[in-house]
């Protein structure tokens, strides 16, 4: 076949297997960035223009809104930045920026949405989704319990995808590009004509497949209104890099999930550009301005989100995210030439948050490239690190990292998104018989008022305990619920089409407040911890007496604590089946929410008062880790991540400039070596930010002299300027590690 | 051998500025110096040091290990190390017995009986160089000249790599004069890595507050940065020339 010319052949070319495809042909590069070209004339006058439009829409929140179509693989015509200068084509919309309804979720949400951005309902969508058809959203009402509401109202369980995409699904893109539409449909209608009518699961997988089918056709209609014929395999690099865009974007036309990441493509498509470049149809300079121009596309993308949700996740993140290097399971170097080609778009194009590029790190990568990522970091602050050691016994060597830090076996594993149960709150239910603290209102009745002057240690546990016991109970069937409905109206047809059929499916559950919770318990063994009640005998605040560990300082008598609640919560759901037999799997992630849950928390055992935020993820609480950077992230790296937490670990660590090193050289080498020492200890997942934070404060007080300044704040980066006043004073009151 | 106990006044886990790659420093109580810009005063004397024994400082050091590749290792600091010399050799001869890489940082002060046993189990010395001539010396340590001589001369018969640094004081020690008489100093000394000139600082003036003493550089202000860089850049021209 022409399109397979000089690939060597394989597996791949008897089935959909895009893994030995890479294992087979992939050129490991193992130089330096000393290659790489600067940016196109072409890219530089695209991208002024969307610099342009990206300052307007900060200062309107929404630059447009299409008001006339709703979200759909083939809805919308197409749409340009400046024809003539993109060599990669397509927009979620027919204009950069416009953003799209998606009406699936919940068609409250879209009212409230509209009404904040002052547009007028468009009364044929109500009628459609209010009276002729029901969203996601009243699916799980109708379904709800009155014990799932208060988990919800009170904010035990928070952030749930039930009035919005749930996002976090990979669509193997690469499939598009390796094999062209035509055969993806050819083998979904085999595999449907393979699933007897023997169970409601397997009617319900006819239906999806069908949609599946559907969606294929949907997508190969969208690339033809732009010129593009992708029915057959891709050609050459510029093709291979369009026709997988395309994949994509009918997954961002179609959804409108929390995460949209793209996988794993870099590797991928550089054994497209590296035959191109042998055959000299393609220059250095060319490959960079394809690269540049596909990365420019995917920072165009945008959702209709509400203003509660921009202040839960904060800078209108769409986790493009990118699994960047990593190793092959036979020791095969995956680092190429196109993985600096990524990064280097954050000097060409400038820093920026999206895609969210994630380095797969491994001791084995080589050391220019390790480099490379160092110098990137310092430079950037745009690059976050998991430790691929660790993740591929697990998930193989074709894994992608979702949102932040879930990762998935690409086209054969899928998640069911679970958000995350705020454990500051379960604490104090159960030093509060099971009321919440705010609301009075009972959560769990059967839990023992505590009535001691000063906390007991064994009583507050055995009643933590209890009330982790009942939380995990309740938030299976939550979550049950919810994927249910999801699969039911708000079905990701476009996506799962480049899945595997007979997929596995990961429900990923989620802790906040980790490093309150370890803290508390370290606080009411070690010391003497007196509550202070209320006239309805809540607790208001808590006067402590003494000194105690606090997790962050490689001390195990707190960082103990911290080990033994995700061990015993993870414990406490795989107690309970999920829905279509999912697999379950727990994060310590918060991403900017830490803020929001703080908000929403009453005073804990530990000394953080009423509304003060939470540390993100698995951070140890602000100021708390004062043993040195070293001593902190060796605390994290004692959370578990395999058959614990295994949707992922998150750290963020930030460290002022000189601290790292004198010159730049040591600097990063001494970024080298903490990542090898980090990852070398099973730790899981690291945001590096090198920044002082005298310049976050003056880009408080003078955003205009930071337009670009970019920050990882969770599991992802963001533009601090998009972040919320109370989220720009938590991440300035994060420990920032300076050296002596 | 009995193992000793050592007084620590602190452990920083993470340095990069104290020898070679990442490091963990241990700040050893004691110091018999009172120099005048000393921004660790409070380590002055064993009050309010942790106690330890050689393994359970040990058991600390051990977990950063994965951070010392290229270089790295533990730093031995103070108040002057060298106060503590038997708690010191076992700490050094255990580091070296799990191939860690070993940092002195000294003024050179302590029991010289000590000085060739200590320096056995040391890979790299920082030497702080503290005064060009005994007046000099009197006047920023408020000592009489000391056995840091002695220091330097085993050092340098072991053959053993050094760090040589200097502080600098705007109007005490901040002439081109004064740097010229330190590189008359220096100049023989064989092995010498670097010679880092470091400007006074102020961040430490808390401290004297708290412990109720009278800060000797009062009204000091910080060491410009431009005028560190250019007597660095004199100093390191007069090394290369040579």
């Amino acid at each position: 076949m022409e399109a397979w010319k000089n690939f060597k052949s394989g597996a791949w070319q008897h089935g959909i297997n895009v893994e030995d495809f890479i294992v087979q042909n992939v050129t490991s590069y193992e130089g330096d960035e000393s290659f790489l070209e600067k940016i196109s004339d072409k890219t530089a006058n695209l991208w002024k223009q969307c610099e342009e439009l990206l300052a307007e829409e900060i200062k309107l929140g929404v630059l447009d809104i299409d008001m006339e179509h709703i979200s759909g693989v083939n809805h919308f015509k197409p749409g340009y930045i400046e024809k003539q200068n993109e060599v990669i084509v397509g927009l979620q919309s027919d204009a950069p920026l416009k953003r799209i309804i998606n009406p699936y979720g919940g068609i409250r949400l879209v009212e409230s949405i509209l009404d904040t951005y002052r547009r007028p309902m468009p009364q044929t969508l109500k009628i459609a989704f209010e009276d002729w058809s029901k969203t996601h959203n009243q699916g799980v009402f109708d379904a709800y319990t009155k014990d799932m509401r208060t988990a919800r109202s009170t904010g035990l369980l928070t952030g749930l995808p039930d009035a919005y995409g749930r996002g976090r699904i990979i669509g193997d893109y690469r499939r598009v590009a390796l094999y062209g539409i035509d055969y993806l449909i050819e083998q979904k209608k085999a595999d449907l004509a393979n699933i007897a009518v023997s169970s409601e699961e397997h009617i319900r997988l006819r239906e999806e497949v069908s949609e599946q089918i559907r969606a294929l056709v949907d997508t190969k209609a969208m690339a033809a209104s732009y010129g593009f014929d992708i029915s057959q395999p891709a050609l050459n690099a510029q093709q291979a890099i369009q026709w997988l865009y395309f994949a994509y974007l009918a997954a961002v036309k179609q959804n409108n999930g929390a995460a949209m990441s793209l996988g794993r493509t870099s590797t991928f498509l550089d054994i497209y550009i590296e035959r191109d470049l042998h055959d000299g149809v393609l220059t250095e300079y060319q490959a960079q301005e394809l690269i540049d121009q596909f990365v420019m596309k995917l920072r165009l993308v945008r959702h209709l989100r509400t203003p509660e949700y921009d202040e839960l996740f904060a800078g209108d993140p769409t986790w493009v995210t990118e699994s960047i290097g990593g190793v092959g399971v036979n020791g095969q170097n995956l680092v190429t030439k196109n993985s600096f080609r990524y990064l280097h778009t954050l000097t060409n194009l400038g820093p920026a948050p999206e895609p969210n590029m994630t380095i797969l790190w491994s001791e084995a990568l080589p050391e220019a490239f390790k480099k490379y990522c160092a110098k990137m970091s310092i430079d950037t602050g745009a690059i976050q690190y998991e430790n691929d050691d660790l993740m591929r016994p697990i998930f193989g060597s074709d894994y992608g990292i979702s949102c932040c830090v879930s990762a998935m076996s690409i086209g054969k594993q899928m998640q069911y998104f679970g958000a995350r149960v705020n454990l500051a709150k379960a604490l104090l239910l159960a030093i509060n018989g099971g009321k919440d603290e705010l609301s009075g209102k009972v959560m769990f009745a059967d839990i023992e008022q505590d009535a001691a002057e000063v906390l007991d240690f064994n009583t507050v546990m055995k009643r933590f305990d209890l009330v982790l016991q009942k939380t995990a109970k309740l938030y299976v069937e939550t979550m049950n619920v919810i994927h249910y409905m999801h699969d039911k109206y708000a079905y990701e047809s476009s996506q799962l089409a480049l899945h595997d059929t007979s997929v596995e499916r990961l429900m990923a559950f989620g802790v906040a407040g980790l490093s309150v919770v370890a803290d508390s318990l370290s606080a009411i063994k070690h010391a003497s911890v007196k509550p202070v009640r209320n006239e309805q005998g809540l607790t208001t605040d808590f006067v402590i007496d003494g000194e105690f560990p606090c997790y962050g300082n490689d001390d195990d008598r707190a960082d103990d604590f911290a080990v033994d609640v995700v061990t015993r919560f993870s414990r406490y759901l795989k107690s309970h089946a999920l829905y279509r037999n999912a697999k379950h799997t727990l994060s310590v992630l918060t991403i900017t929410s830490n803020v929001v849950y703080g908000k929403k928390t009453g005073s804990t055992p530990d000394g953080r008062k009423y509304g003060e935020a939470f540390a993100p993820g698995a951070n140890p609480m602000h100021g708390r880790d004062r043993s040195g950077a070293l001593a902190s992230l060796n605390s994290v790296a004692k959370i578990p991540y395999n058959e614990v937490c295994l949707d992922g670990v998150s750290n963020t660590f930030s460290i002022i400039p000189t601290a790292l090193g004198k010159t730049k050289e040591d600097q990063i080498a001494n970024t080298v070596n903490l990542m090898d020492g980090y990852f070398g200890q099973n730790a899981h997942h690291l945001n590096v930010n090198v920044l002082d934070r005298n310049k976050l404060m003056d880009a408080m007080e003078h955003p205009e002299k930071y337009p670009h300044l970019t920050i990882r704040v969770s599991g992802y980066a963001v533009h601090f300027a998009r972040l919320t006043l109370a989220q720009k004073k938590e991440v300035i009151s994060r420990t920032f590690h300076d050296a002596v | 051998m009995m193992q000793s106990k050592g007084y620590v006044s602190k452990i920083e886990t993470f340095a990069t500025a104290d020898g070679p790659g990442i490091r963990t420093v241990v700040f050893l109580a004691g110091c018999t110096l009172r120099c005048l810009y000393c921004h660790n005063p409070d380590m002055w004397t064993t009050q309010g040091a942790s106690e330890y024994t050689v393994e359970q400082l040990m058991s600390r050091l051990r977990k950063m290990k994965p951070y010392f590749k290229n270089g790295g290792g533990v730093s031995f600091c103070g108040g002057e190390p060298l106060s503590q010399s038997d708690f010191l050799i076992q700490m050094l001869k255990a580091c070296k017995d799990e191939g860690i890489h070993t940092v002195l940082d000294t003024a050179g002060v302590g029991n010289p009986d000590a000085f060739e046993e200590v320096l056995s189990y040391t890979d790299l010395i920082l030497l702080d160089i503290k005064g060009v001539d005994e007046e000099n010396y009197y006047r920023l340590t408020q000592r009489k000249a000391s056995t840091a001589t002695k220091f330097l001369e085993t050092a340098i018969a072991m053959s053993k790599p050094m760090w040589l640094r200097h502080v600098v004081v705007p109007n005490i020690n901040d002439s081109i004069e004064h740097i010229e008489k330190l590189y008359e100093l220096i100049k023989d000394i064989p092995r010498v890595e670097r010679v880092e000139l470091l400007p006074y600082h102020t961040l430490g003036n808390t401290k004297y507050e708290k412990m109720n003493e009278p800060y000797p550089l009062e009204g000091v202000k910080a060491l410009e940065k431009d005028v560190v860089q250019k007597l660095q850049s004199h100093l390191d021209l007069l090394r290369l020339s040579a």
